[in-house]
């Protein structure tokens, strides 16, 4: 199997990697993320044995280096009353539209990471199903559970 | 994508070893140089009309994907290079890394080539006997031709029989230009 230079995966998908890890852990954490996800491909590298979709190869690390984040934050005590992360309580968020991001973090977790990977990875379904561990249909009907949530809970 | 970004990751990269090729380039009077060197050493010189994708996917090939542009390793390499264009170095003191070169004879040839001195010029026949095998004339001329290390492995010292300046990597234009440079080249046609 023909793999390209490591440095190709950096130099296309580093933007991507990094807007989605925005969208999925906030603009902080999003940091240490991305660099775990890329030292963690370059370690995988050559043993990588099918080198055709090396975006939802990264991607699909980056998601996972995401739900590590989101563990390790829900493992951390919380030394003050709990703040409302809602609307506005995070004043550096990447994602221009912290509130529909909000939204998206309250799904469930798996309909989350297919929200995330579908629209700030822009993966198709096939993908995203690797990356969550489960079918094409799956994915798909995933995404369109998480989508149908955040439109009723939407305001009108 | 920011700078600091990409730095921050390569040097926790090159940290873990993580790094099996390196690359960078550089302008030189011969137009810009892409030079790769791995920890053994440096293993390829691209002239600018080469296509350097092609040439680091070669190498990510039948070297190691891991193939990163972390300038700072070559370092060194650059320096002994602009040192030689500027006239003040004749000989490179470099490592050298011959895995991309995976026929013994043509690893001979290139071998040889390496010693041959700043400023002479052999022919092909010489490199050919020097390198084990007179009748083998033509395999050599393919072996320097593929040569990866041009310039720090002087292939552009070696010519026809008659004298004649045959064929180059960076183009016929950057042989006459190297040997004008030593001193070597006003002779020949």
């Amino acid at each position: 199997m023909k793999l390209p230079p490591f440095q190709t995966l950096i130099d296309r998908h580093a933007d991507d990697v990094l807007r989605y890890l925005r969208a999925s852990v906030g603009v902080v954490e999003a940091e240490d993320c991305f660099q775990e996800t890329f030292l963690s491909a370059l370690r995988a590298y050559p043993q990588l044995r099918d080198g055709r979709n090396l975006r939802g190869w990264v991607l699909t690390i980056a998601h996972n280096k995401a739900l590590d984040a989101h563990r390790a934050r829900s493992r951390r005590p919380v030394p003050v009353p709990e703040v409302d992360d809602r609307v506005g309580a995070e004043p550096e968020s990447g994602p221009p539209d912290t509130r529909l991001w909000t939204a998206v973090r309250e799904l469930p977790q798996k309909q989350r990471s297919a929200v995330y990977l579908r629209f700030a990875g822009d993966l198709d379904y096939a993908t995203i199903g690797e990356a969550i561990g489960c079918s094409e249909v799956a994915a798909r009907q995933n995404v369109r559970a998480g989508l149908a949530t955040i439109r009723k809970g939407w305001p009108r | 994508m920011s700078e600091d970004r990409i730095a921050k990751l390569l040097s926790r990269a090159e940290a873990e070893g993580l790094v099996d090729v390196a690359y960078t380039d550089f302008d030189s009077p011969i137009g810009k140089l892409t030079v790769a060197a791995t920890d053994r050493g440096l293993m390829r010189v691209v002239f600018d009309r080469e296509d350097t994708d092609t040439a680091l996917g070669e190498i990510a090939d039948q070297v190691s994907p891991r193939v990163l542009e972390s300038p700072a390793r070559l370092d060194l390499v650059r320096r002994e290079l602009e040192e030689y264009f500027e006239g003040r170095r004749q000989d490179f003191d470099l490592p050298l890394d011959w895995a991309l070169v995976r026929s013994p004879f043509r690893r001979r040839v290139l071998q040889h080539t390496a010693g041959i001195p700043y400023g002479q010029l052999e022919t092909y026949r010489e490199v050919a006997v020097a390198a084990g095998n007179v009748k083998a004339v033509r395999a050599t001329g393919g072996a320097l031709g593929s040569n990866p290390i041009p310039v720090v492995v002087p292939c552009h010292r070696v010519v026809g029989s008659d004298g004649r300046l045959t064929g180059y990597a960076g183009g016929l234009d950057i042989k006459r230009f190297l040997l004008a440079h030593e001193g070597t080249g006003g002779t020949l046609f």
